[in-house]
């Protein structure tokens, strides 16, 4: 193994990961793929959290009546701390402070990230919001992770100090937005053209413009929320003369296009992976980049499509859900490019491609029955069923978690320099695939029969499918610990070194040693081809 | 050379050519600051006067004049390129959509009851 | 949000500090769209505000318009007019770090520390007035609990304005007086002073539009 010196640049056995060595210099390291690192456990910590929670609920569920849990105040709790444990601590940092901050700066070809400390204050303001939210949960919230008044502002849980907590965690998401846009803007390599970014850098400037402008909405509204518990400010208390309402509208101007910030960075990396395994250039690039920003603005303005029978106006309801069906475009104009891609491509079956293919049939599923719930009457009859659950559990789980995953196996060989056992890697992903459509396709069917979300509770019908689909979420669960051992296990004790390319991309990432020298590259790279010319002269 | 304009006091202050931005005369800002202290008089001047709904409308207005001439003069607004000015208008065009967004919703909320009223009325 | 390290003697006065990653001129392009960008989370954290303030305006028109005329309108002007006095300073303090004038940077933030500390002192003796009068949101037996919506709006603008004046203080004192005490600022390098002073024209920039809303118009 590597011998652990501390200088000698140049040497390809010193490398980010060994050039200082110790707890303290990563807890203060103000190199991007450090902070990846710190980032990445510690929203598997809220991963795995927010995991058990669902589990447990789902065990709940397993048979009619009260199983395991007798009181329903505490699955309330339960349903609310996986929501806020996987949206706001993981989901939400997840693809783009992991990374978005390891290969931002390797695809551009610059050195670091433009602010280096304030991406590791971002880091550490992530964790106070984390620890806030943490002890928030001593008197558990049982609002739901939506946080909707005028129960949030009147229960006597701790609504005020966990919502805190969430404007403390978006302040970091706003700075590491912040930093990605400016690293995009000024530190480009020569030769590295808008043209030339890869699509994942795309993504990632839509995600992080979309981080940085919205994400203040919804903190100034958790905050007024404050107040309103505080001292009565009379904006959303009905009671009061507020209108309870204007928190849903002014909570989802930010939490609809967060369902981007999620997702985006996904698409991505399932457009990075997609064209490496099927030797083809990526299809229809300019469309692809297009309709990354498209989405970013579209995301804008269909957010009362969750408010169809929260008491709108019926012109609102209409006006929203014709422009929701706009989101539809730029999806589809996407999965349109990945199939294109792969069409007539030497496609090789490694793990990081099942789980992109797995990401676009999953997604698939996502859209389209996302196009049942922008539709007005449609959604009035399926508002608030186990269909919207399974709905955006395809998307978020499906989409922006698969993303993550795929993700973390594909660029694993360049963040370790270690190979992982493709075999396991591969069972895992059958777990994870198989045990995750048989828990949500049960829930679509349950939806549509009419059962509700947020009940700990239901009648017997329900019972076979509510049975099916705990089932389906212990093989999932299964999968991702399955996976997660495998690369963590990988990490610390995997023998096989990883080559500089393994995969024979020709994106910058791949140009530099695995795992990177500190400063990414032993010389400025400088770019004069396309990130995705396969089967052309100049590339194998 | 590069030290000599460390020592320079003059207040005129043209384009230096070796600074990073572009140098605002103070004088500029002085005529500003004086644009920006008039307009508040007359803003003040004009909700003395009772015009309506325009009242809110005149007022908005003098503030978008006075915002602007602090974006543009003393932000240095004039001479930033484009990135920058998409990043200073993105605010103000959410902040269009979201009241415009909100207001599909509240006034045409009662439509509904309207209805049943006049129903009841016949 | 700037990056760079404020007093550093192994820099002499006037030369750029060296960051590792990027020169000069990419240094100030980044930290200048940083600022901006910044600059645009904090007009929508006060967006969520005016968006409830003209959905509130529209259920209690009548309510806001008389609560308005219950603010102190001089004391209100007379603020307006400290700011803008203060982001003038500010202003003319980039121009004289970009000459070179470390000297002028000190005393035209000083000018505006200055107003900051009028504007707070001024606001502080309308919130004790309107603390006396019984003018909270949440004092029912108040004559005044019906302007309840407007005042509960006008304590969260002007309240959270008032925080950012705080800061907008702290921050041209501690980026922008203290190292220009050192001649730490030229045509080279005044990045941090630049920053200071569009911080502060944003304190600003907020209260040109919080005055006729709160103070006029209602």
């Amino acid at each position: 193994m590597s011998a652990h010196a501390s200088t000698a640049h140049g040497n390809d056995e010193v490398n980010y990961l060994n050039w200082k060595t110790g707890i303290w210099s990563w807890l203060t390291s103000t190199d991007h793929k450090r902070i990846c690192f710190l980032y990445l456990f510690a929203i598997m910590i809220f991963f795995i959290g927010g995991g058990i929670a669902a589990l447990i609920m789902r065990t709940e569920l397993a048979f009619a009546g009260p199983t395991i849990i007798k009181d329903p105040h505490l699955y309330n709790i339960l349903f609310t701390m996986h929501g806020v444990f996987m949206i706001f601590l993981f989901v939400v940092p997840g693809i783009p402070a992991t990374l978005g901050n390891f290969l931002i700066p390797l695809m551009i070809g610059a050195k670091d990230v433009a602010f280096p400390r304030l991406n590791l204050f971002s880091f550490y303001v992530y964790v106070i919001g984390a620890l806030i939210g943490g002890y928030a949960m001593l008197n558990p919230v049982d609002t739901g992770w939506t946080f909707y008044a005028p129960y949030s502002t009147t229960t006597n849980t701790s609504v005020s100090l966990m919502v805190f907590a969430a404007f403390v965690l978006g302040f970091s998401s706003i700075l590491t937005g912040l930093n990605f846009i400016v690293t995009i803007h000024q530190l480009r390599a020569p030769g590295m053209t808008w043209m030339r970014l890869p699509v994942f850098v795309w993504a990632s400037y839509a995600t992080a413009v979309i981080q940085t402008v919205a994400t203040p909405v919804v903190g100034m509204t958790l905050l007024l929320v404050i107040a309103e518990r505080a001292f009565g400010a009379g904006i959303f208390d009905p009671t009061k003369g507020g209108d309870p309402v204007l928190m849903e509208h002014l909570f989802w101007f930010y939490s609809h296009p967060v369902v981007y910030i999620m997702v985006l960075p996904a698409f991505g990396v399932v457009g990075e992976i997609i064209p490496v395994f099927s030797r083809k250039p990526l299809f229809g690039y300019k469309m692809v980049v297009i309709s990354s920003m498209a989405i970013a603005a579209v995301g804008f303005i269909v957010w009362a499509h969750h408010m169809f029978v929260a008491g709108i106006s019926d012109f609102s309801a209409k006006f929203f859900s014709i422009v929701t069906f706009l989101v539809a475009i730029p999806t589809a104009v996407k999965v349109f490019n990945w199939v294109s891609t792969m069409y007539k491509g030497s496609i090789s079956f490694k793990t990081p491609m099942l789980y992109a293919m797995a990401f676009v049939f999953l997604f698939m599923v996502a859209g389209t029955t996302g196009i049942y719930l922008a539709m007005l009457g449609v959604d009035v009859y399926y508002h608030d069923t186990y269909f919207v659950v399974a709905h955006f559990h395809y998307t978020i789980q499906g989409g922006a978690v698969i993303g993550l995953i795929a993700a973390l196996h594909f660029w694993f060989p360049k963040m370790t320099g270690k190979i992982y056992s493709e075999r396991m890697a591969r069972i895992a992903f059958a777990f994870l695939f198989f045990g995750f459509n048989l828990t949500f396709i049960p829930q679509f069917i349950l939806g549509m029969d009419g059962m509700p979300r947020r009940y700990y509770d239901y009648p017997v019908q329900y019972q076979t499918l509510h049975t099916i689909s705990t089932i389906g979420a212990y093989l999932n669960g299964f999968g991702y610990t399955f996976a997660l051992v495998n690369l963590l296990w990988t990490a610390k004790f995997g023998k096989v070194k990883a080559p500089r390319n393994p995969y024979n991309s020709t994106s910058l990432e791949w140009q530099t040693a695995s795992p990177p020298v500190h400063e990414n590259f032993e010389t400025t790279p400088v770019v004069d081809h396309d990130p995705y010319n396969y089967g052309t002269h100049s590339h194998a | 050379m590069a030290h000599s304009h460390d020592h320079s006091h003059s207040g005129d202050g043209h384009s230096h050519g070796d600074t990073l931005g572009h140098v605002v005369p103070v004088k500029t800002f002085a005529k500003v600051l004086g644009a920006l202290l008039v307009l508040t008089i007359i803003t003040v001047a004009a909700a003395k006067i009772d015009m309506g709904k325009w009242n809110i409308v005149g007022a908005m207005v003098i503030a978008s004049i006075k915002a602007s001439l602090v974006i543009l003069v003393f932000m240095h607004g004039k001479y930033e390129n484009k990135i920058i000015w998409t990043y200073i208008l993105i605010p103000f065009i959410l902040l269009a959509i979201m009241i415009g967004g909100v207001f599909t919703d509240d006034p045409f909320r009662d439509r509904i009851q309207h209805f049943k009223v006049t129903e009841q009325a016949k | 949000m700037s990056n760079a390290a404020i007093v550093d003697h192994n820099v002499p006065p006037g030369e750029p500090p060296h960051i590792h990653h990027m020169d000069t001129p990419t240094a100030y392009g980044a930290a200048k769209l940083g600022m901006w960008l910044f600059l645009a989370t904090e007009i929508l954290l006060f967006a969520v505000m005016f968006c409830s303030f003209a959905i509130m305006r529209y259920y209690h028109l009548h309510e806001f318009h008389e609560a308005s005329h219950h603010l102190d309108l001089r004391a209100g002007a007379l603020n307006t007019a400290i700011l803008l006095f203060s982001s003038y300073t500010a202003a003319v303090a980039v121009t004289k770090a970009q000459m070179g004038d470390n000297r002028g940077v000190v005393k035209n933030f000083t000018y505006s520390l200055l107003c900051g500390f009028g504007f707070l002192i001024v606001k502080s003796y309308e919130y004790t007035h309107k603390a006396h009068e019984g003018m909270f949101p949440f004092v029912w037996n108040s004559d005044f609990y019906h302007y309840k919506n407007f005042l509960g709006l006008y304590f969260c603008m002007t309240g959270l304005h008032a925080l950012h004046v705080i800061i907008g203080m702290a921050i041209m004192f501690w980026y922008g007086i203290r190292p220009a005490r050192n001649n730490r600022f030229s045509g080279k390098y005044y990045t941090p002073v630049e920053l200071s002073a569009l911080y502060w024209h944003l304190v600003d920039l907020i209260w040109i539009y919080l005055f006729p809303l709160l103070y006029l118009v209602g």
